[in-house]
């Protein structure tokens, strides 16, 4: 098809505005899918996926409409996955800002409003859900038009549920989105915008032709990573994979690479003929790092092995996962493993607990730190116990939080980030009610605790979005928890300075209500290096007998006794303690520890 | 080890269980029966049939009987009086009883029947707290029935006390404890009230017990340190006695004795065989009247679980236990654990518990065990 008649898009949202029923309804609409082959959401096709709400992994979907081609580039719907959304994005010309009427404009609304401007992108505002009896489609339409610098008059009313309005946007995308321009009797360019991994075909990247014509059976080279295959099938999603002997200069499709590896082929890569190569690589690739890393451990330490397969499985579908070999002394052996945020994290997590059936102690996560030993050495530091003792500098990475919400929460906000150590930078009125403010966070503040206050403390009416900044220097400490003495390596954690105090006592508060009493006493301590900063005792236990034994009761108390000791035998050892399972996961989880 | 299991020798002890009682109280799981009076004879008969059926396992001299119940002085006294006849000599005989029971007529019955001991279900000397418990019986029939029995000449007494009865406050259990030592038993229970699963008593008052839970150690700590300020022997984690005033039928129980026990609901060790008769009258007394043994289960022991035992058992007393007669049940890093933590010594080629570690009797055991 000419490039004349080809419309590539990309929907953007905040969570929940809308964008996956919206997405459904156009297949609907041009019949791309019947009504009977219509199943909810189509794009989101992870189960975890669909139950929150957001889309972890970007698909393309190509529709006709009044004989255009319309490629549908879904995106992640995340702060973490930024990246992510910028190279889908990359591979459109035009965007859908899709905005609640209900709601208006939200944090993540912004973030992908100017991720789209940056990328040059039309963008077609959207108001949905104008049949809510709680819509205001006309507040919500001046919102984002001023927010674009677009007439009001231009922003599509819709309702993606009912349906109403969704041909109008189908439309707006062949009026307003141009059509894509490229060279296609240069040599061969595609983004790779994303990829997944096929259990039986290997590596399947989703790619944007930018430049050339691409056939099954060539051989070709991933520019940045230098990575070879030879094309095993060319295709597009209709929605269903349909293989196609060209894919040319402006259309969107899927590569089957053959490759068994997730992380050869990483996104943002340019695809390019091996005997024909293009002379520069599309711009904008980087390498994604983790920012925040947490230990994995399994509860049940048979479980070892499955977890380490579970993780390797992963890995194949996702290039961004992190981890290596972990061992706890507290919890035994586990993986270390690096995120692109937390909600990254939790849904490893999840994914770990529900599709592998496994048990999960997770440590609370941290951020990297840039560490300057007073030996000279610089070392980046990934796990508390890792930590050196002696440090000369420590960095740790900052964001630029951008939070929105009604005027009356302001306050809470700026005093929740005052706390966290952040540093106002702007404040703006986006109408008479809402109130738009950036401040500097360092990023191991919010990956504790952060998002639940924050949700708190405003009634559940902040937005919030962040970039990470890079590092900056701050007044960092370890903090040790000990048991009997003995180092609780899982619990060490690194906080500034000034907070030292309060989460050392809380860890040894919550860790003296946790830990069952013992033969003997115990106590608990927080240490900034040798200093003690805070303690408790558990007392010993006075009194462990069973009442009474006589000829008829041998048995079942016996089997009492058994059971004691095998519940004994669960227990981790730390040094003489003994500590349940339970006990690590109540100190660990962030909401218990914080009252 | 327990040299009644060798062949030829014959178990020495003899469990009988009564399991009528005039009402069950709510914290009760014994097998119990209410009333019944129709059916004392016929429960009797079954007893003896079965004891008829037993008695080749019996040792010639059995050492000690047990009447336990129920109430075995609810049981009607002639049926009460036609078994005790029946029953084989031994060195001890004891009988349990509740206060409100004992007559001067009743303590005859057993006295002539060589009746020598009497285990008194006091409880508490509180008539709130009996009440708590559904205890028939008031402060005063406690005394009166240790004097009735005094009179009729018994010397060798037991109380059973109870602590942590829901309401029971620091200063109630000191009193209580001053009133039995003012009785002057010869030997003293004294238990932490148990709230057991199902029973009456766990749904009415399981809450509470849990809340109070704490409390207890306190209340054990008091209970041992006045008893053994008075001169009681604590001999087993629950039982204190006066000088050569052991319960020898229930050491026959933590020494790791073979028993044999007759009636519904009665329990017998012999050998590596334990087994339980069922608890419905009906089908015990029409199996026995028709010269068949009664439904019963059958739990087969292996060493090993025997060893285990004995562990747990043992270390319940104040005496030594050769650890010998444990062997493998003990895991030596454990027990060396135990000994650093100053809760059990090795005597020679014995394991004793130190009173630290007689407290904390049920963790220490479950640490030893292998």
């Amino acid at each position: 098809m000419s490039l004349e008649h080809i419309r590539n898009f990309s929907i953007v949202a905040h969570i929940d505005h809308g964008k996956s029923t919206l997405a459904d309804r156009i297949l609907e609409v041009t019949s791309t899918l019947t009504e009977r082959e219509m199943r909810e959401q189509v794009l989101d096709s992870m189960e975890l996926e669909r139950e929150r709400g957001i889309t972890i992994k970007a698909q393309a979907v190509r529709v006709e409409w009044k004989g255009h081609q319309l490629n549908l580039i879904d995106t992640p719907g995340h702060v973490d996955f930024t990246y992510e959304v910028s190279r889908a994005l990359q591979a459109c010309e035009g965007a859908l800002l899709v905005v609640d009427a209900a709601q208006g404009i939200q944090a993540q609304t912004l973030a992908n409003a100017y991720l789209a401007l940056e990328n040059d992108l039309e963008i077609v505002p959207v108001v949905n859900k104008i049949d809510l009896p709680s819509a205001d489609p006309e507040g919500a339409a001046a919102e984002v038009a001023d927010l674009i610098g677009e007439d009001h008059e231009r922003v599509v009313r819709i309702s993606a549920k009912t349906g109403t309005g969704v041909e109008d946007v189908l439309d707006a995308i062949v009026e307003r989105i141009p059509p894509p321009a490229g060279d296609a009797g240069a040599p061969g360019r595609a983004l790779v915008f994303d990829s997944a991994y096929d259990q039986y075909r290997g590596v399947v990247a989703f790619v944007r032709v930018v430049d050339g014509e691409f056939r099954p059976r060539e051989r070709l080279r991933a520019m940045a990573q230098g990575t070879t295959f030879e094309t095993e099938e060319l295709g597009f999603f209709s929605p269903e994979r349909t293989p196609t002997p060209t894919l040319s200069a402006g259309e969107v499709g899927y590569v089957i690479t053959g490759l068994k590896d997730v992380s050869r082929l990483r996104v943002g890569d340019t695809l390019t003929q091996d005997a024909r190569r293009a002379a520069a690589p599309v711009p904008g690739y980087k390498e994604v790092k983790p920012t925040v890393f947490a230990g994995l451990f399994p509860t049940d330490s048979d479980e070892y092995p499955d977890l380490r397969d579970a993780l390797e499985k992963l890995k194949l579908n996702d290039a961004s996962l992190f981890y290596e070999p972990e061992t706890s002394q507290a919890l035994g052996f586990g993986f270390r493993c690096g995120f692109l945020g937390l909600l990254h994290m939790e849904i490893v997590r999840e994914r770990l607990e529900r599709e592998f059936d496994l048990d999960l102690l997770v440590t609370a996560p941290n951020v990297a730190y840039r560490v300057m030993t007073k030996a000279g050495e610089e070392v980046e530091v990934h796990n508390p116990s890792d930590f050196p003792r002696e440090v000369e500098t420590v960095e740790e990475p900052y964001i630029r939080a951008t939070t929105i919400v009604p005027k009356e929460h302001v306050g809470a906000v700026m005093e929740l980030n005052n706390e966290r150590r952040g540093r106002f930078d702007h404040m703006e009125y986006l109408s008479e009610e809402r109130v738009l403010l950036t401040y500097d966070l360092p990023l191991g503040e919010i990956v504790y605790d952060y998002y639940d206050q924050l949700k708190s403390r405003t009634k559940g009416y902040a937005s919030f979005d962040y970039d990470v900044l890079g590092f900056r220097p701050g007044n960092l400490v370890r903090v040790d928890v000990m048991l009997a003495g003995d180092p609780v390596d899982a619990l060490s954690i690194i906080v500034h300075r000034d907070s030292a105090y309060g989460r050392g006592r809380a860890l040894v508060d919550r860790l003296r209500e946790e830990i069952p009493r013992q033969m003997f006493d115990v106590p608990v301590q927080a240490a900034i290096g040798s200093r003690i900063i805070a303690r408790e005792t558990i007392k010993a236990k006075r009194k462990d007998v069973l009442a009474k034994c006589y000829g008829g009761d041998i048995t079942r108390k016996r089997k009492l006794i058994e059971r004691q000791k095998k519940g004994k035998k669960r227990m981790k050892q730390v040094g003489t303690v003994e500590v349940p399972q339970e006990a690590f996961l109540a100190v660990l989880d962030l909401n218990g520890e914080r009252r | 080890m327990s040299g009644s299991r060798a062949p030829g020798r014959g178990v020495r002890h003899l469990y009988v269980h009564l399991p009528f009682c005039a009402h069950r109280c709510g914290y009760c799981d014994f097998v119990t029966l209410v009333g019944r009076g129709g059916e004392h004879d016929a429960y009797v008969d079954a007893l003896l049939a079965e004891l008829a059926l037993e008695r080749r396992r019996l040792a010639p001299r059995v050492e000690t009987v047990f009447l336990g119940g129920g109430t075995p002085t609810f049981t009607q006294p002639e049926a009460l009086e036609r078994l005790l006849a029946a029953l084989p000599d031994a060195d001890e005989v004891t009988v349990e009883a509740n206060p409100e029971t004992v007559t001067p007529a009743l303590a005859r019955l057993l006295s002539r029947n060589r009746v020598n001991r009497v285990s008194l279900g006091a409880q508490t000397f509180h008539t709130s707290l009996l009440s708590v418990l559904e205890r028939r019986c008031g402060p005063d029939d406690v005394r009166r029935a240790m004097h009735t029995l005094r009179d009729a000449g018994f010397d060798n007494i037991s109380l059973d006390l109870l602590y942590g009865i829901p309401g029971q406050t620091a200063a109630d259990l000191d009193a209580d404890i001053e009133s039995a030592l003012s009785l002057a038993p010869e030997h003293v229970s004294y238990y932490e009230l148990e709230a057991k699963p199902g029973t009456r008593f766990t749904h009415a008052h399981g809450e509470e017990l849990a809340r109070q839970a704490e409390a207890m150690e306190g209340y054990f700590e008091r209970v041992v340190e006045a008893l053994v300020g008075a001169g009681y022997r604590w001999y087993e984690t629950a039982n204190f006695c006066r000088a050569a005033r052991e319960a020898r039928h229930n050491l026959g129980y933590w020494l790791g004795r073979d028993y044999l026990g007759v009636g519904i609901g009665a329990v017998s060790t012999l050998g590596l065989e334990r087994r339980r008769n069922a608890p419905k009258l009906a089908g015990y007394v029409s199996a026995l009247a028709r010269g068949q043994a009664p439904p019963r289960e059958v739990e087969t022991l292996d060493e090993e679980t025997k060893r285990r035992e004995r562990l747990m058992l043992g270390l319940r007393l104040d005496r030594p236990l050769p650890l010998a007669s444990v062997g493998a049940a003990v895991e030596p890093t454990a027990l060396a654990r135990a000994e650093r933590l100053g809760l059990a010594e090795r005597r020679g080629a014995s394991l004793v518990l130190t009173p630290r570690g007689r407290f904390l009797g049920g963790a220490v055991t479950a640490e030893l065990m292998a």
